[in-house]
């Protein structure tokens, strides 16, 4: 055998794992997509039905009476949060990105962007440690009785304020987690735009704020939408983080930002023990299609951020 | 006519009004608030690193290390150890594919599976890592019965940092100058010898930084863990399958919401260890590639968490 098809065989056995992983989470899931239908995306109900009743038979399979799985409410927490999260990091994300690239002498801006870099490199768990020990008592006890009380006239921020669990709690700790990948991706690209438009606009007469507004950051556009579509992709998929501070909800579906909630991710750690408890299975079986439904959202999101970067980087390449 | 210079320099100092002053109020504020935002990120990472090291600092003495878990309290020997084993034991399983992948990639560039490998590599990136975790559970601690395990836990962890390593070793190898492979192939070596004896050894730096940072998101990790590994307050006993094992990920996020003083103190303890572990080897590495034009492709959110 070449080594060249020896490589080849080795390195598909690696890769390919992702093909495995959606096969089988498919086939195990099977049984739970078939009873399900549709509804598990509209409906709103996680109920493991009667676990001392005796099973019965739907569509062919084997369910515990009263059981019936939809998880409306986890998609609704999953994408509010991520929302939130993204609407607080791309403004920050470009400000810190601006500011780094531009708005300090040079001798700091490397070390310093590192050090905005190294959040990204906290594990997911530190994070929730963090939000748990610190955001929560000072948003549960400060910032949102507060908040509530100034704001309240705006929908969705008046309200019962709760504990500080919740789906603001829960945005701002992904905030802090995805916002390094946006700033970082950001200021790479401010810095590598041709010095030439910088000139041009400096030579009409432009100030360098008037510079990076009119000019470099309209250039850079599309990195901007490629890395905040791939911090998408990280938020949707978050768990340990969003599982400590986000208050856990079931079948809740949030009246205002301080609301409780789960997304897919966490669900399946909080929940799995408990589906382990039905005879017939078929929760598990329902938790395979959640972490499915979770796999096929990232792979879309994460293919049509690559595709978006890999067009810029061949513009760029073409222009140099 | 001509301006001398110190008449343009007058004309562009001239304190102005009106629209000029505008303009250049927009600018303060503008820069006001990118300092802000700059500002926000900085406080909240020294915050985390505040929390974490002087909380964990205070939490250390001579049995967090020496001791293993007895219910809530005890110490951290068990927890370490099963951090090592389980990250050492996904790189070991992760690096031939990865590496494969990466030298595939790298050096059989018009291959015909390059451009699906680079695709699945990237997906596979992008997926969360408590699926990962949970398709461990359905097929290895379920499907085949290995029940919470080394070896699943290793396997969980191994898919995690599989891509990372593909990615990093194609880098590598393609700082390396043409010149060197076609030399190579000049004198008559074949592809094999050419890719292991010239371009791998040339590249090794940037290959082993990319396994050292793989070792720092091993142990960084959770959630794949959570239901592949499960947890032991016992040390290891050798066996690969039919016995759990613990990990320091586990201890952060399960006792600290334990209602007793001992359970956090071990809680910050193993947040100490990891948080030093992962930004010590994220600063080397960070030293090491500083020059290297590929680092810009080995930051930390490369990696996924979960």
């Amino acid at each position: 055998m070449t080594f060249r098809r020896f490589t080849a065989i080795l390195a598909s056995l690696g890769v390919g794992i992702i093909v495995v992983i959606v096969a089988f989470l498919t086939i195990y899931a099977w049984p739970a997509i078939r009873l399900n239908g549709l509804g598990f995306l509209s409906d709103n109900s996680w109920n493991l039905g009667n676990q001392y009743g005796t099973p019965i038979t739907v569509h062919g399979q084997q369910i515990l009476p009263g059981a019936h799985y939809g998880i409306l409410f986890l998609i609704v927490g999953t994408l509010l949060s991520t929302a939130i999260a993204l609407l607080i990091a791309v403004p920050v994300g470009v400000g810190a990105a601006l500011f780094l690239a531009e708005g300090m002498p040079p001798f700091f801006r490397s070390w310093l962007s590192f050090f905005v870099e190294l959040l990204a490199a906290i594990p997911s768990v530190v994070f929730g440690l963090w939000g748990y020990v610190v955001v929560i008592p000072f948003f549960g006890r400060h910032l949102f009785p507060s908040l509530a009380k100034s704001l309240g006239f705006i929908p969705f921020l008046g309200g019962i304020t709760g504990s500080g669990y919740g789906l603001l709690t829960a945005g701002f700790v992904l905030f802090l987690m995805i916002v390094p990948l946006i700033a970082a991706t950001l200021r790479d690209a401010l810095v590598s735009q041709p010095a030439a438009l910088r000139e041009a606009a400096v030579a009409l007469g432009a100030s360098r704020f008037e510079t990076m507004r009119t000019v470099l950051l309209p250039a850079t556009r599309r990195v901007l939408i490629g890395s905040s579509i791939l911090a998408t992709g990280r938020a949707l998929g978050e768990t340990m983080a969003v599982l400590m501070v986000s208050g856990n909800a079931l079948n809740y579906l949030p009246h205002n930002i301080y609301t409780p909630i789960s997304t897919m991710a966490s669900f399946i750690v909080s929940q799995l023990d408990s589906a382990l408890q039905d005879p017939t299975g078929m929760a598990v079986r329902s938790l395979a299609e959640v972490a499915l439904v979770l796999c096929m959202i990232s792979i879309v999101v994460n293919g049509f951020a690559r595709l978006l970067l890999y067009y810029e980087g061949r513009q760029r390449a073409r222009v140099a | 006519m001509g301006l001398s210079t110190a008449e343009i320099r007058h004309f562009g100092a001239r304190p102005v009004s009106g629209r000029g002053l505008q303009r250049r109020l927009f600018d303060y504020l503008g820069w006001g608030l990118c300092g802000l935002a700059f500002l926000l990120l900085s406080s909240a990472m020294m915050w985390i690193l505040i929390i974490v090291f002087m909380r964990g600092a205070n939490a250390l003495n001579f049995s967090v290390i020496t001791h293993v878990t007895e219910g809530t309290g005890g110490g951290l020997l068990n927890a370490i150890e099963g951090t090592l084993v389980l990250a050492l034991g996904g790189i070991a399983l992760a690096a031939p594919p990865g590496l494969a992948a990466g030298i595939y990639l790298a050096e059989f560039d018009r291959g015909r599976l390059a451009p699906t490998m680079r695709f699945l590599a990237d997906v596979l990136v992008g997926v969360p890592s408590i699926v990962i975790g949970y398709f461990g559970y359905v097929t290895m601690v379920v499907a085949l019965g290995w029940k919470f395990s080394v070896a699943a836990g290793s396997v969980a962890l191994a898919i995690i940092s599989l891509p990372y390593i593909c990615r990093t070793t194609e880098m590598a190898l393609r700082q390396v100058p043409r010149a060197l492979r076609e030399a190579a192939y000049a004198l008559g070596a074949g592809d094999g010898r050419v890719t292991m004896g010239i371009c791998v050894p040339a590249a090794l730096p940037g290959i082993l930084t990319g396994i050292l940072l793989a070792l720092a998101i091993s142990v960084g990790e959770t959630a794949p863990l959570i239901y592949t590994a499960g947890w032991s307050s016992y040390l290891w006993t050798g066996h690969l399958t039919n016995e759990p094992i613990g990990y320091l990920t586990y201890v952060i996020w399960s006792f600290i919401s334990e209602p007793f003083e001992t359970a956090h103190v071990l809680a910050y303890a193993a947040a100490f260890f990891v948080t030093l572990f992962v930004l010590v080897i994220s600063i080397l590495t960070r030293m090491m590639l500083d020059e290297n034009a590929g680092w810009r492709r080995l930051r930390p959110w490369e990696r996924r968490k979960g």
